[in-house]
Protein backbone atom coordinates (compact mmCIF):
# COMPACT_ATOMS: atom_id res chain seq x y z
CA UNK A 1 0.00 0.00 0.00
CA UNK A 2 1.51 2.99 -0.89
CA UNK A 3 2.34 5.93 1.63
CA UNK A 4 0.12 8.39 3.51
CA UNK A 5 0.49 12.36 3.51
CA UNK A 6 0.49 12.98 7.34
CA UNK A 7 -0.21 16.71 6.98
CA UNK A 8 -3.44 18.00 9.04
CA UNK A 9 -5.94 20.16 7.19
CA UNK A 10 -6.79 23.22 8.34
CA UNK A 11 -9.83 24.41 10.09
CA UNK A 12 -11.98 25.34 7.56
CA UNK A 13 -13.62 29.10 7.76
CA UNK A 14 -17.22 30.29 8.62
CA UNK A 15 -18.72 33.59 8.71
CA UNK A 16 -18.00 35.55 11.56
CA UNK A 17 -22.10 36.58 11.47
CA UNK A 18 -23.59 39.73 12.46
CA UNK A 19 -22.47 39.43 16.15
CA UNK A 20 -18.85 39.86 15.77
CA UNK A 21 -18.48 42.90 17.32
CA UNK A 22 -19.91 41.05 21.14
CA UNK A 23 -16.39 39.03 20.77
CA UNK A 24 -14.02 41.13 18.63
CA UNK A 25 -14.56 44.52 19.49
CA UNK A 26 -17.15 44.65 22.74
CA UNK A 27 -16.19 47.86 23.41
CA UNK A 28 -16.72 49.56 20.37
CA UNK A 29 -20.42 47.82 20.43
CA UNK A 30 -21.01 49.88 23.73
CA UNK A 31 -20.44 46.15 25.45
CA UNK A 32 -18.07 46.77 28.75
CA UNK A 33 -16.86 43.77 29.78
CA UNK A 34 -12.68 43.78 28.99
CA UNK A 35 -10.25 46.13 31.28
CA UNK A 36 -8.04 46.74 27.82
CA UNK A 37 -9.84 46.48 24.17
CA UNK A 38 -7.56 45.05 21.56
CA UNK A 39 -6.52 46.70 18.83
CA UNK A 40 -7.22 50.23 18.58
CA UNK A 41 -4.22 51.83 18.90
CA UNK A 42 -2.42 50.60 15.89
CA UNK A 43 0.80 53.30 16.30
CA UNK A 44 1.28 53.98 19.60
CA UNK A 45 2.69 57.37 20.85
CA UNK A 46 5.97 56.84 19.81
CA UNK A 47 5.79 55.96 16.34
CA UNK A 48 7.28 58.28 13.89
CA UNK A 49 6.34 59.39 10.75
CA UNK A 50 3.10 61.04 9.19
CA UNK A 51 -0.05 60.68 11.21
CA UNK A 52 -3.00 59.81 9.30
CA UNK A 53 -6.99 58.56 9.07
CA UNK A 54 -7.65 56.42 7.08
CA UNK A 55 -11.82 56.42 6.18
CA UNK A 56 -14.15 54.19 4.33
CA UNK A 57 -16.94 52.09 3.67
CA UNK A 58 -17.31 48.50 2.67
CA UNK A 59 -19.80 48.51 -0.17
CA UNK A 60 -21.99 45.37 -1.04
CA UNK A 61 -23.06 44.44 -4.58
CA UNK A 62 -26.51 46.53 -4.23
CA UNK A 63 -24.31 49.50 -3.69
CA UNK A 64 -25.54 49.98 0.37
CA UNK A 65 -23.15 50.34 2.65
CA UNK A 66 -22.65 47.22 4.78
CA UNK A 67 -22.85 48.21 8.28
CA UNK A 68 -21.73 45.02 10.37
CA UNK A 69 -18.22 44.53 9.42
CA UNK A 70 -15.23 43.71 11.29
CA UNK A 71 -12.12 45.25 9.63
CA UNK A 72 -7.98 44.11 10.83
CA UNK A 73 -5.49 45.84 9.40
CA UNK A 74 -1.73 44.92 9.49
CA UNK A 75 1.19 47.50 8.65
CA UNK A 76 4.91 48.00 9.19
CA UNK A 77 5.94 51.20 10.57
CA UNK A 78 7.37 54.67 9.01
CA UNK A 79 10.67 52.37 8.45
CA UNK A 80 9.21 49.47 6.91
CA UNK A 81 9.71 47.27 9.97
CA UNK A 82 6.92 44.76 11.07
CA UNK A 83 6.69 44.35 14.58
CA UNK A 84 7.37 40.58 14.33
CA UNK A 85 10.75 38.52 15.57
CA UNK A 86 10.75 37.32 12.33
CA UNK A 87 11.19 40.32 10.68
CA UNK A 88 15.06 42.38 11.23
CA UNK A 89 14.94 45.44 13.02
CA UNK A 90 13.53 47.26 15.37
CA UNK A 91 9.81 49.59 16.06
CA UNK A 92 9.32 52.17 18.41
CA UNK A 93 7.52 51.17 22.17
CA UNK A 94 4.54 50.36 21.68
CA UNK A 95 4.05 50.16 17.82
CA UNK A 96 1.84 46.94 16.80
CA UNK A 97 0.90 47.47 13.52
CA UNK A 98 -1.91 45.60 14.10
CA UNK A 99 -5.75 47.19 14.41
CA UNK A 100 -9.09 46.19 15.01
CA UNK A 101 -12.29 48.57 14.12
CA UNK A 102 -16.08 48.12 13.53
CA UNK A 103 -18.34 49.99 11.32
CA UNK A 104 -20.79 52.68 12.59
CA UNK A 105 -23.99 50.16 12.89
CA UNK A 106 -25.87 53.52 11.19
CA UNK A 107 -23.55 55.18 8.55
CA UNK A 108 -21.30 52.52 7.35
CA UNK A 109 -18.81 53.98 8.29
CA UNK A 110 -15.52 53.03 9.63
CA UNK A 111 -11.92 54.71 10.39
CA UNK A 112 -8.47 54.17 11.92
CA UNK A 113 -5.80 56.28 12.83
CA UNK A 114 -1.97 55.25 12.37
CA UNK A 115 0.83 56.00 10.78
CA UNK A 116 1.93 56.27 7.09
CA UNK A 117 3.93 53.16 6.48
CA UNK A 118 6.93 52.79 4.84
CA UNK A 119 7.86 50.64 1.88
CA UNK A 120 8.85 46.97 2.41
CA UNK A 121 11.29 44.83 0.96
CA UNK A 122 9.14 42.15 -0.82
CA UNK A 123 10.06 39.22 -3.06
CA UNK A 124 13.43 38.80 -4.88
CA UNK A 125 14.87 42.29 -3.54
CA UNK A 126 11.88 44.24 -5.07
CA UNK A 127 10.90 46.73 -2.81
CA UNK A 128 6.88 47.12 -1.98
CA UNK A 129 5.00 50.53 -2.30
CA UNK A 130 3.94 51.22 1.17
CA UNK A 131 0.69 49.44 1.75
CA UNK A 132 -1.63 48.63 5.12
CA UNK A 133 -3.09 45.04 4.72
CA UNK A 134 -6.80 44.46 5.73
CA UNK A 135 -8.65 42.04 6.14
CA UNK A 136 -12.22 41.83 6.28
CA UNK A 137 -14.94 39.76 7.84
CA UNK A 138 -18.98 40.20 8.47
CA UNK A 139 -22.14 38.10 8.02
CA UNK A 140 -22.63 36.94 4.58
CA UNK A 141 -18.90 36.36 4.13
CA UNK A 142 -17.56 32.95 4.80
CA UNK A 143 -14.02 33.44 4.26
CA UNK A 144 -12.21 36.58 5.44
CA UNK A 145 -11.45 39.17 2.43
CA UNK A 146 -7.53 40.16 2.00
CA UNK A 147 -6.66 42.92 0.29
CA UNK A 148 -3.98 45.84 0.53
CA UNK A 149 -4.49 50.01 0.76
CA UNK A 150 -1.78 51.94 -0.95
CA UNK A 151 -1.83 55.42 -1.20
CA UNK A 152 -2.54 58.21 -3.95
CA UNK A 153 0.53 60.15 -3.49
CA UNK A 154 3.10 57.48 -4.09
CA UNK A 155 2.79 57.07 -7.61
CA UNK A 156 5.88 56.54 -8.47
CA UNK A 157 6.48 53.49 -5.91
CA UNK A 158 3.21 52.31 -6.79
CA UNK A 159 4.35 52.04 -10.23
CA UNK A 160 6.73 49.52 -9.48
CA UNK A 161 5.22 47.69 -6.89
CA UNK A 162 5.56 43.65 -7.41
CA UNK A 163 1.73 42.94 -6.00
CA UNK A 164 -0.12 45.59 -7.90
CA UNK A 165 1.98 44.67 -11.35
CA UNK A 166 0.75 41.10 -10.98
CA UNK A 167 -3.25 42.28 -11.40
CA UNK A 168 -3.28 41.62 -15.24
CA UNK A 169 -6.47 43.76 -15.66
CA UNK A 170 -4.88 47.50 -15.14
CA UNK A 171 -8.33 49.13 -14.82
CA UNK A 172 -9.05 46.74 -11.59
CA UNK A 173 -5.30 48.43 -9.94
CA UNK A 174 -7.01 51.67 -8.93
CA UNK A 175 -9.69 49.52 -6.74
CA UNK A 176 -6.14 49.36 -4.03
CA UNK A 177 -5.33 52.99 -4.10
CA UNK A 178 -6.39 55.52 -0.95
CA UNK A 179 -7.11 59.05 -1.75
CA UNK A 180 -5.49 61.77 -0.09
CA UNK A 181 -7.56 64.64 1.01
CA UNK A 182 -6.76 67.11 4.07
CA UNK A 183 -9.24 68.30 6.38
CA UNK A 184 -8.77 70.49 8.83
CA UNK A 185 -4.94 70.14 9.01
CA UNK A 186 -5.40 66.10 9.03
CA UNK A 187 -4.75 63.91 6.49
CA UNK A 188 -7.17 61.59 5.49
CA UNK A 189 -6.62 58.24 2.87
CA UNK A 190 -10.33 57.59 1.52
CA UNK A 191 -10.35 54.24 1.01
CA UNK A 192 -13.96 52.41 0.25
CA UNK A 193 -14.29 48.72 -0.76
CA UNK A 194 -16.62 47.04 -3.02
CA UNK A 195 -17.41 43.51 -2.58
CA UNK A 196 -19.08 43.26 -5.49
CA UNK A 197 -19.63 44.51 -9.36
CA UNK A 198 -18.10 46.62 -11.79
CA UNK A 199 -15.25 48.45 -9.96
CA UNK A 200 -14.96 45.60 -7.17
CA UNK A 201 -12.16 45.55 -4.72
CA UNK A 202 -9.10 43.38 -5.82
CA UNK A 203 -9.16 41.02 -3.44
CA UNK A 204 -6.13 38.56 -2.86
CA UNK A 205 -5.41 34.50 -1.60
CA UNK A 206 -2.52 34.88 -0.02
CA UNK B 1 14.79 23.15 12.40
CA UNK B 2 15.84 25.26 8.92
CA UNK B 3 14.30 28.39 8.66
CA UNK B 4 10.89 28.72 8.07
CA UNK B 5 9.51 29.79 4.31
CA UNK B 6 6.22 30.67 3.34
CA UNK B 7 2.97 29.04 4.22
CA UNK B 8 1.43 25.93 2.22
CA UNK B 9 -1.36 27.42 0.04
CA UNK B 10 -5.10 27.52 1.26
CA UNK B 11 -6.82 24.95 0.39
CA UNK B 12 -9.95 26.43 -0.82
CA UNK B 13 -11.74 23.38 -1.88
CA UNK B 14 -12.13 22.83 1.76
CA UNK B 15 -13.29 26.26 2.35
CA UNK B 16 -16.74 27.51 1.27
CA UNK B 17 -16.73 29.13 -1.97
CA UNK B 18 -17.72 33.29 -1.13
CA UNK B 19 -21.15 32.35 -3.22
CA UNK B 20 -23.87 30.49 -1.52
CA UNK B 21 -27.12 31.08 -2.69
CA UNK B 22 -28.39 29.05 0.32
CA UNK B 23 -26.68 31.18 2.80
CA UNK B 24 -28.49 34.40 1.49
CA UNK B 25 -26.30 36.92 2.94
CA UNK B 26 -23.57 35.84 1.19
CA UNK B 27 -25.33 36.36 -2.79
CA UNK B 28 -24.77 40.54 -2.53
CA UNK B 29 -21.54 40.34 -0.28
CA UNK B 30 -19.53 37.55 -2.38
CA UNK B 31 -16.52 39.21 -5.06
CA UNK B 32 -17.55 38.15 -8.40
CA UNK B 33 -14.14 38.16 -9.44
CA UNK B 34 -11.53 35.70 -8.93
CA UNK B 35 -8.74 36.38 -6.05
CA UNK B 36 -5.77 37.13 -7.33
CA UNK B 37 -3.28 34.60 -5.69
CA UNK B 38 -0.10 36.03 -3.89
CA UNK B 39 2.79 34.77 -2.96
CA UNK B 40 3.91 35.31 0.40
CA UNK B 41 5.89 38.26 1.19
CA UNK B 42 7.09 40.09 4.73
CA UNK B 43 3.40 41.49 5.00
CA UNK B 44 1.81 37.70 4.50
CA UNK B 45 4.18 35.91 7.18
CA UNK B 46 4.87 38.35 9.63
CA UNK B 47 1.52 39.00 11.93
CA UNK B 48 0.44 40.79 14.63
CA UNK B 49 2.02 39.31 18.08
CA UNK B 50 0.28 39.28 21.86
CA UNK B 51 1.15 38.60 25.25
CA UNK B 52 -0.22 38.31 28.88
CA UNK B 53 0.06 42.15 29.41
CA UNK B 54 -3.26 42.58 26.80
CA UNK B 55 -5.43 40.02 28.19
CA UNK B 56 -7.06 39.56 32.13
CA UNK B 57 -5.90 35.89 33.26
CA UNK B 58 -9.55 35.51 33.84
CA UNK B 59 -10.72 36.72 30.41
CA UNK B 60 -11.25 33.16 29.78
CA UNK B 61 -13.73 32.12 32.06
CA UNK B 62 -17.30 32.96 30.80
CA UNK B 63 -18.81 31.42 34.17
CA UNK B 64 -17.27 34.62 36.02
CA UNK B 65 -16.75 37.24 33.67
CA UNK B 66 -19.47 38.72 33.58
CA UNK B 67 -21.70 37.55 36.18
CA UNK B 68 -21.87 39.34 39.62
CA UNK B 69 -20.45 38.40 42.91
CA UNK B 70 -21.57 35.25 43.71
CA UNK B 71 -24.11 34.45 41.35
CA UNK B 72 -23.52 32.55 37.95
CA UNK B 73 -25.08 32.12 34.23
CA UNK B 74 -27.75 29.55 34.01
CA UNK B 75 -26.88 27.00 31.69
CA UNK B 76 -25.28 23.60 30.68
CA UNK B 77 -21.35 23.94 32.51
CA UNK B 78 -18.70 23.37 29.85
CA UNK B 79 -14.75 23.50 29.61
CA UNK B 80 -13.90 23.75 25.83
CA UNK B 81 -10.46 22.75 25.06
CA UNK B 82 -8.18 21.98 22.98
CA UNK B 83 -4.76 23.07 20.73
CA UNK B 84 -3.97 24.84 18.19
CA UNK B 85 -1.73 23.20 15.74
CA UNK B 86 -0.44 24.10 12.25
CA UNK B 87 -0.65 21.21 9.37
CA UNK B 88 3.01 20.34 9.86
CA UNK B 89 0.91 19.15 13.41
CA UNK B 90 3.43 21.33 15.20
CA UNK B 91 1.82 23.79 18.51
CA UNK B 92 1.16 26.78 17.83
CA UNK B 93 2.52 28.79 21.38
CA UNK B 94 0.99 31.98 22.46
CA UNK B 95 -1.31 32.74 19.91
CA UNK B 96 -5.02 34.76 21.04
CA UNK B 97 -7.44 32.92 20.87
CA UNK B 98 -11.10 34.28 21.08
CA UNK B 99 -14.54 33.34 21.37
CA UNK B 100 -18.08 34.84 21.34
CA UNK B 101 -21.39 33.38 21.90
CA UNK B 102 -25.19 33.44 22.46
CA UNK B 103 -26.36 32.63 26.15
CA UNK B 104 -28.11 28.97 27.04
CA UNK B 105 -31.48 30.76 25.57
CA UNK B 106 -29.90 31.31 21.79
CA UNK B 107 -29.84 35.32 22.84
CA UNK B 108 -26.51 37.24 22.19
CA UNK B 109 -25.77 40.66 24.22
CA UNK B 110 -26.22 42.71 21.29
CA UNK B 111 -28.39 45.10 20.69
CA UNK B 112 -28.60 44.26 17.30
CA UNK B 113 -30.67 40.60 18.65
CA UNK B 114 -34.59 40.88 18.66
CA UNK B 115 -34.64 37.45 19.55
CA UNK B 116 -37.31 36.84 22.19
CA UNK B 117 -34.87 34.36 24.41
CA UNK B 118 -34.15 35.19 27.82
CA UNK B 119 -31.14 37.59 28.36
CA UNK B 120 -28.70 36.10 31.27
CA UNK B 121 -27.54 39.31 33.41
CA UNK B 122 -24.98 36.89 34.64
CA UNK B 123 -23.50 35.89 31.27
CA UNK B 124 -21.65 38.24 28.76
CA UNK B 125 -20.59 35.62 25.97
CA UNK B 126 -17.01 36.39 25.10
CA UNK B 127 -13.66 35.36 26.34
CA UNK B 128 -10.33 35.30 25.00
CA UNK B 129 -6.99 33.47 25.95
CA UNK B 130 -3.37 32.98 24.71
CA UNK B 131 -2.23 29.40 23.96
CA UNK B 132 0.50 27.74 26.58
CA UNK B 133 4.19 26.81 25.37
CA UNK B 134 2.54 23.39 23.88
CA UNK B 135 -0.54 25.23 21.85
CA UNK B 136 -2.74 24.35 24.41
CA UNK B 137 -5.87 26.76 25.49
CA UNK B 138 -9.13 26.02 27.43
CA UNK B 139 -12.41 28.19 28.17
CA UNK B 140 -15.33 27.44 30.95
CA UNK B 141 -18.46 28.74 29.49
CA UNK B 142 -21.98 27.40 29.36
CA UNK B 143 -23.39 25.49 26.35
CA UNK B 144 -25.00 27.90 23.65
CA UNK B 145 -28.88 27.66 23.03
CA UNK B 146 -29.75 26.94 19.31
CA UNK B 147 -31.82 30.22 17.76
CA UNK B 148 -33.38 31.07 14.76
CA UNK B 149 -31.84 33.63 11.96
CA UNK B 150 -34.23 35.21 8.91
CA UNK B 151 -32.55 33.26 5.79
CA UNK B 152 -35.42 30.63 5.20
CA UNK B 153 -38.36 31.37 7.16
CA UNK B 154 -37.67 28.33 9.18
CA UNK B 155 -33.61 28.21 9.79
CA UNK B 156 -32.36 27.53 13.10
CA UNK B 157 -28.21 27.72 13.54
CA UNK B 158 -27.08 25.03 15.68
CA UNK B 159 -25.36 25.53 19.09
CA UNK B 160 -22.21 26.83 18.29
CA UNK B 161 -19.25 29.10 19.49
CA UNK B 162 -17.56 31.43 16.96
CA UNK B 163 -13.72 31.02 17.11
CA UNK B 164 -11.58 33.88 16.34
CA UNK B 165 -7.30 32.77 15.63
CA UNK B 166 -4.58 34.70 14.94
CA UNK B 167 -1.24 31.77 14.59
CA UNK B 168 1.97 33.66 13.84
CA UNK B 169 1.69 35.14 10.34
CA UNK B 170 -1.33 37.55 8.91
CA UNK B 171 -2.05 34.64 5.84
CA UNK B 172 -3.12 32.32 9.15
CA UNK B 173 -5.70 34.77 9.91
CA UNK B 174 -9.00 32.19 10.90
CA UNK B 175 -12.38 32.72 12.07
CA UNK B 176 -14.30 29.65 12.48
CA UNK B 177 -17.44 28.07 14.27
CA UNK B 178 -17.10 25.29 16.78
CA UNK B 179 -20.35 23.08 16.77
CA UNK B 180 -21.24 19.95 19.18
CA UNK B 181 -21.32 16.30 18.29
CA UNK B 182 -24.77 14.96 18.14
CA UNK B 183 -26.82 18.36 17.36
CA UNK B 184 -29.41 17.09 14.72
CA UNK B 185 -29.49 21.29 13.33
CA UNK B 186 -25.73 20.82 12.11
CA UNK B 187 -26.98 18.76 8.95
CA UNK B 188 -30.17 21.48 8.36
CA UNK B 189 -27.82 24.48 8.59
CA UNK B 190 -27.13 26.56 5.27
CA UNK B 191 -23.88 28.04 7.08
CA UNK B 192 -22.67 24.49 7.66
CA UNK B 193 -23.23 23.39 4.52
CA UNK B 194 -21.56 26.92 2.68
CA UNK B 195 -18.52 23.86 3.05
CA UNK B 196 -19.18 21.68 0.27
CA UNK B 197 -16.62 18.80 1.88
CA UNK B 198 -18.76 16.79 4.39
CA UNK B 199 -14.83 15.53 5.97
CA UNK B 200 -14.26 19.63 6.39
CA UNK B 201 -17.64 19.89 8.11
CA UNK B 202 -16.55 17.20 10.71
CA UNK B 203 -13.66 19.55 11.78
CA UNK B 204 -15.74 21.60 13.00
CA UNK B 205 -17.88 19.48 15.45
CA UNK B 206 -16.22 19.48 19.14
CA UNK B 207 -16.45 16.13 20.77
CA UNK B 208 -17.42 15.13 24.22
CA UNK B 209 -14.64 14.65 26.63
CA UNK B 210 -15.27 12.68 29.66
CA UNK B 211 -11.61 12.59 30.23
CA UNK B 212 -11.52 16.57 31.15
CA UNK B 213 -14.65 16.96 32.45
CA UNK B 214 -14.55 17.31 36.44
CA UNK B 215 -17.37 15.52 37.83
CA UNK B 216 -20.13 16.85 39.57
CA UNK B 217 -19.01 20.53 38.33
CA UNK B 218 -18.55 20.52 34.36
CA UNK B 219 -18.74 18.65 31.33
CA UNK B 220 -15.60 18.64 28.46
CA UNK B 221 -15.74 19.27 24.68
CA UNK B 222 -12.66 18.91 23.12
CA UNK B 223 -11.79 20.71 19.59
CA UNK B 224 -8.81 21.30 18.20
CA UNK B 225 -7.79 23.78 16.08
CA UNK B 226 -5.21 23.68 12.40
CA UNK B 227 -3.85 26.59 11.15
CA UNK B 228 -1.93 26.78 7.91
CA UNK B 229 1.82 25.08 7.98
CA UNK B 230 4.75 26.72 6.42
CA UNK B 231 7.42 25.32 4.71
CA UNK B 232 11.11 24.69 5.54
CA UNK B 233 12.96 26.75 3.13
CA UNK B 234 15.35 23.71 2.63
CA UNK B 235 15.09 23.68 -1.36
CA UNK B 236 13.75 26.94 -2.16
CA UNK B 237 14.75 30.15 -0.68
CA UNK B 238 13.69 32.98 -2.48
CA UNK B 239 12.37 35.52 -0.06
CA UNK B 240 15.59 37.49 -0.41
CA UNK B 241 15.26 40.92 1.90
CA UNK B 242 13.14 39.36 4.17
Amino acid sequence: MRQKLEYLKETPSQTAGPFVHIGLAPGAAGFDIYEQELGTDIAGPNATGERIRIEGLVIDGIGSPVKDVMLEAWQANAAGIYAHPEHPGEVEEGFRGWGRVITDFDSGEWGFDTVKPGPVMGRNGQMMAPHINLWIVARGINVGLNTRLYFSDEDVANATDPVINLIEWERRRKTLIAQRVERDGAIIYRFDIRLQGDDETVFFDI
Amino acid sequence: MPKQGEFYQRDRERHPPALDRDYKTSVARSPKYSLISLENTASEITGPVFGHNDIAPTDNDLLTNYAQAGQAPVGERIIVHGRVLDENARPVPNTLVEIWQANASGKYRHKKDNYLGAMDPNFGGCGRTLTDENGYYYFRTVKPGAYPWRNWVNNWRPAHIHISVFGTGFAQRLITQLYFEGDPLIEKCPIVKTIPDPDAIQQLIAVLDMNASIPLDTLAYKFDIVLRGRRSTLFENRLEGN
